[in-house]
């Protein structure tokens, strides 16, 4: 069957995106940013902490390193919930011991389920960001807006009553319907994670106004470099730091950057992946210019630049 | 035409063709082709192919392609500049009309703009002849308006063709295809009108394929370059060769890949028997040159090897 003949025409094809939810802007033409204290790179850490429900039936996509066995499907089941038991506490120990400043993405139901991990967080004074109710529940078209706002509500409160009081926002698997930015901005969030295309925030626009984008470098994450890609942590220690010296350089020159870096407790909490990440993080924290920071604090410094 | 076998081109073996000699002596020609895309957010299906592998919005997949022109592209072409390498741009011309700021940066570095179909979410797949000639017609058009320059080069979005996609593109001008991987010198390409030819472009060396697929590190993905470039470095002195690197900004412009990849074009840059040059030279050259000669050449093994009886 041939294409209907509308397969050529280009109802968004004019000036900046093809659609409303931010307006494009091009890296060369950036305002500089500076961060507290002249620092060149703002150091980012984010600590994913999932639950994947046994009974999870076919989401609208697979969720990497999610369920994927025939029920029960304790294989994949444990080696995440490996994190949310003993991962975590380990790289919260290295992460505490480096003097960086932490934060932690959360499921919501995990926050419900396991009190003491959520009063850890709080204690080390971590900041918490939303991460949608469980790994089973994915952000799309499918899902009603009706519905997907109430999901949001629900892990907002649920976090809420767990003792945390978060602003931002990462959907799980970063999934979004075309409801979500609005829907975030509507419950008050002030920024989300889930849009990986810039190194620096930006805003959205239009009925999401409020809400800023976080840089989000997936492909720098524990979950692809190791978890699918099979990389060692030797290797993913080396592209941190590569990162790293490539922003700092650029920072030199130009603005000031973010190092956003996302780690697993499921994957980077694995004894042997420690040390390798954590001499990355050290020369990091030991490199002039660099201020370690939670991503509220980011925020904070973007919105009041002169 | 037999459907089980492209019929595009004919059989010339590494160690039975013209040799090639670039200007200058060199053994390479090296040239980059760095993928400048628009994917949309909201595309319209075709049976044949899924733009996304997400339902749509796949906002992860789509946030990730749009790095590329909001932030990767700039990085590497600021590095391209820096060491002297033109780009020949594999453009989806959506970007003309999207983001005119990138085109109008890669003019005023002299790089060659050539097709990758207006966007990266729209396949040739299921068009008809006419819908194809439109299409055609609609890059042509766009390339030249936003920088003057005639379309000479195409690599069909997602390497997708139809049967005739390569008579017409001849009939339109282009002068050379990027969809066949099947040699590592530029070979005549069968068509009913005009000369086009095949120009290496590499999945190989590809970064999407490199790190997607292959799920390499960035260093080893320089490594894979120059041991590219040395094999065909050595073999350049007999009959000159074609390497192609391909970029995807939104892969290779991510602050921890690009010192790599500089590293190793740096490598190559630093023998003096490589031309660093564009698709289009390369294709110039090679139909000027040789083409006749490849042709006639490969009519001659067909004779002279021919079953008996």
């Amino acid at each position: 069957m041939p294409l209907p003949d509308e397969y050529l025409v280009y109802p968004r094809r004019g000036y900046g995106m093809d659609h409303d939810f931010y307006e494009w802007s091009a890296w060369s033409q950036r305002p500089k940013i500076t961060w507290p204290d002249g620092a060149r790179v703002a150091l980012w850490v984010n600590v994913v902490l999932e639950q994947f429900p046994l009974d999870t039936e076919k989401t609208p996509f697979p969720v990497p390193l999610g369920l994927e066995r025939p029920y029960p499907d304790y294989w994949n089941y444990t080696l995440r919930d490996y994190g949310n038991r003993v991962g975590c506490y380990r790289l919260f120990r290295m992460l505490d011991n480096l003097g960086i400043k932490t934060s932690v993405a959360m499921n919501a139901a995990l926050a419900q389920s396991t009190p003491f991990l959520m009063q850890d967080i709080i204690a080390r004074g971590y900041e918490v960001i939303a991460h949608g109710l469980d790994m089973a529940h994915l952000h799309t078209n499918a899902t009603s807006e009706e519905d997907e706002r109430e999901w949001i509500r629900r892990s907002l409160e649920m976090l809420r009553q767990a003792g945390a009081n978060p602003t931002g926002w990462l959907s799980p698997g970063q999934s979004q319907s075309d409801h979500t930015p609005k829907l975030l901005a509507e419950a008050g969030l002030e920024y989300c994670c889930d849009w990986s295309n810039d190194d620096m925030p930006y805003p959205f626009t239009g009925p999401a106004s409020g809400l800023v984008s976080l840089p989000y470098p997936f492909e720098l994450s524990d979950v692809y470099c190791m978890g699918l890609w099979h990389q060692t942590a030797v290797e993913f220690a080396e592209q941190i730091l590569d990162g790293f010296h490539a922003l700092n350089a650029e920072a030199t020159k130009e603005s000031g950057r973010v190092l956003a870096l996302t780690l697993h407790a499921s994957i980077s909490g694995q004894p042997y992946r420690v040390k390798p990440i954590r001499e990355a993080l050290s020369a990091i924290m030991k490199h002039e210019g660099v201020w370690s920071a939670k991503p509220g604090a980011i925020l904070q410094a973007v919105r009041s630049q002169p | 035409m037999k459907r089980s076998e492209p019929g595009l081109y004919d059989y010339l073996p590494l160690t039975s063709r013209p040799a090639i000699r670039w200007p200058n002596g060199a053994r390479v020609a090296f040239w980059v082709a760095p993928n400048i895309e628009f994917y949309e957010l909201h595309p319209p299906p075709n049976m044949s192919k899924n733009a996304w592998v997400r339902p749509n919005p796949d906002v992860l997949n789509y946030s990730w392609r749009d790095y590329g022109n909001r932030a990767g592209v700039w990085r590497m072409i600021d590095a391209m500049k820096e060491l002297g390498i033109r780009g020949s741009v594999s453009l989806n011309v959506a970007v003309c009309d999207h983001h005119p700021e990138i085109i109008r940066r890669c003019v005023e570095l002299d790089w060659e703009l050539f097709s990758h179909g207006i966007y990266n979410t729209r396949f040739v797949l299921n068009m008809s002849i006419e819908q194809e000639q439109i299409f055609i017609r609609d890059v042509i058009d766009t390339i030249y308006q936003a920088s003057g320059q005639k379309v000479d080069g195409w690599l069909s979005p997602s390497v997708s063709n139809n049967p005739w996609t390569m008579d017409l593109l001849a009939e339109n001008g282009v002068t050379y295809t990027c969809d066949l991987f099947h040699d590592d010198q530029p070979m005549p390409v069968r068509t009913e009108t005009g000369r086009l030819c095949s120009i290496p472009y590499s999945l190989e060396m590809n970064d999407v394929i490199a790190y997607t697929r292959a799920m390499k590190t960035p260093r080893e993905y320089g490594r894979m370059i120059k041991a590219q470039f040395d094999q065909l470095y050595a073999e350049g002195e007999e009959s000159g060769m074609v390497m192609c690197v391909p970029l995807h900004p939104y892969l290779i412009g991510q602050p921890h890949r690009l010192e790599p990849l500089l590293e190793a074009l740096d490598y190559i840059k630093s023998h003096d028997k490589v031309w660093l040059t564009t698709g289009r030279e390369i294709a110039h050259w090679y139909r000027d040159h040789y083409y006749d000669d490849a042709v006639a050449h490969a009519k001659m093994l067909r004779t002279s090897h021919a079953p008996a009886g």
